[in-house]
């Protein structure tokens, strides 16, 4: 199991596309253009999320020196 | 028509595997980009121009560049320089190489020869997209720019210097000490006379 706090977002990104790929596929399959606006909202949707996690990762490398997700796993609050 | 999209498929599923079976993290972003960029080329037979266009310039322009700016930074070091002489040397870009030129060939070959309406079942032009997201999607829309100005103050507030926040702790008069003694005060040293030092 990878527990790289990089690849954990890569991974999430690859889904987050795969999720996409479903909704153009359907939406072209229909004709209709909501499957499209769909992924438009997934696209914004990742782009804050990737922001936000990078920052959370470079913040808990400063903390830990460490990219692995379990050194995380002793904070409180 | 069909061919090129099974193409993209393929090239997309290949890079894809590649992307979470690799060890180096710089690697995964190569195969990584290429993934999304075979993605786009799927979207593109599918009959969705204007996503396929957001595809290459959002997730392939700006997002992968934050991925490689952040694994940038995390390796500086003094290992830094030995890696880089390391990543220089080997075969690791023919890879990505090779799955970017299938890809460039196709979409050569689609700019061509075929027309757009050729090979979709439904091809829907960025003008029905835009009428739909400025009509009844508008009140999305404006969740997408809240979002979006959330998303910019937290990475802002995340990435601001640690260094202040430890002075603001020590500080013994400072609210940030009022703060970190979880509201108490006496423990904090709120009240008494600061040091003569």
């Amino acid at each position: 199991m990878r527990r790289n706090l990089i690849f954990i977002l890569m991974s999430i990104e690859i889904m987050l596309n795969g999720t996409g790929v479903a909704f153009v596929a359907a939406g072209s399959r229909w004709g209709q253009p909501d499957g499209q606006i769909m992924f438009l909202f997934i696209l914004a949707m990742a782009a804050a999320e990737v922001s936000v996690g990078l920052a959370l990762v470079l913040r808990l490398y400063h903390l830990n020196n460490s990219l692995d997700a379990d050194a995380a796993s002793e904070m409180r609050g | 028509m069909e061919v090129a999209f099974y193409i993209a498929a393929i090239v997309a599923i290949v890079s894809t595997v590649l992307t979470i079976t690799r060890l180096n993290a710089v690697h995964a972003l190569l195969y990584l980009i290429v993934s999304l960029l075979a993605v786009a080329v799927v979207f593109y037979t599918m009959g969705a121009p204007l996503v396929a266009a957001l595809e290459v310039i959002i997730y392939a322009g700006a997002i992968m560049v934050l991925f490689v700016f952040v694994v940038m930074m995390l390796n500086l070091g003094k290992s830094a320089a030995i890696a880089e002489v390391q990543w220089m040397q080997g075969n690791i870009w023919v890879g990505p190489v090779l799955l970017s030129a299938v890809l460039i060939a196709e979409i050569v070959y689609l700019i061509l020869r075929a027309r757009l309406t050729e090979f979709a079942s439904g091809v829907v032009d960025p003008k029905q997209v835009g009428l739909a997201l400025y009509g009844p999607y508008l009140i999305g829309v404006e969740l997408a720019s809240m979002l979006l100005l959330g998303a910019l103050v937290g990475a802002c507030h995340l990435g601001r210097p640690v260094h202040e926040k430890a002075e603001a702790r020590y500080d013994r008069n400072s609210d940030g000490a009022r703060a970190h003694s979880g509201g108490n005060l006496i423990r904090s040293g709120a009240g008494r006379a600061p040091d003569a030092t």
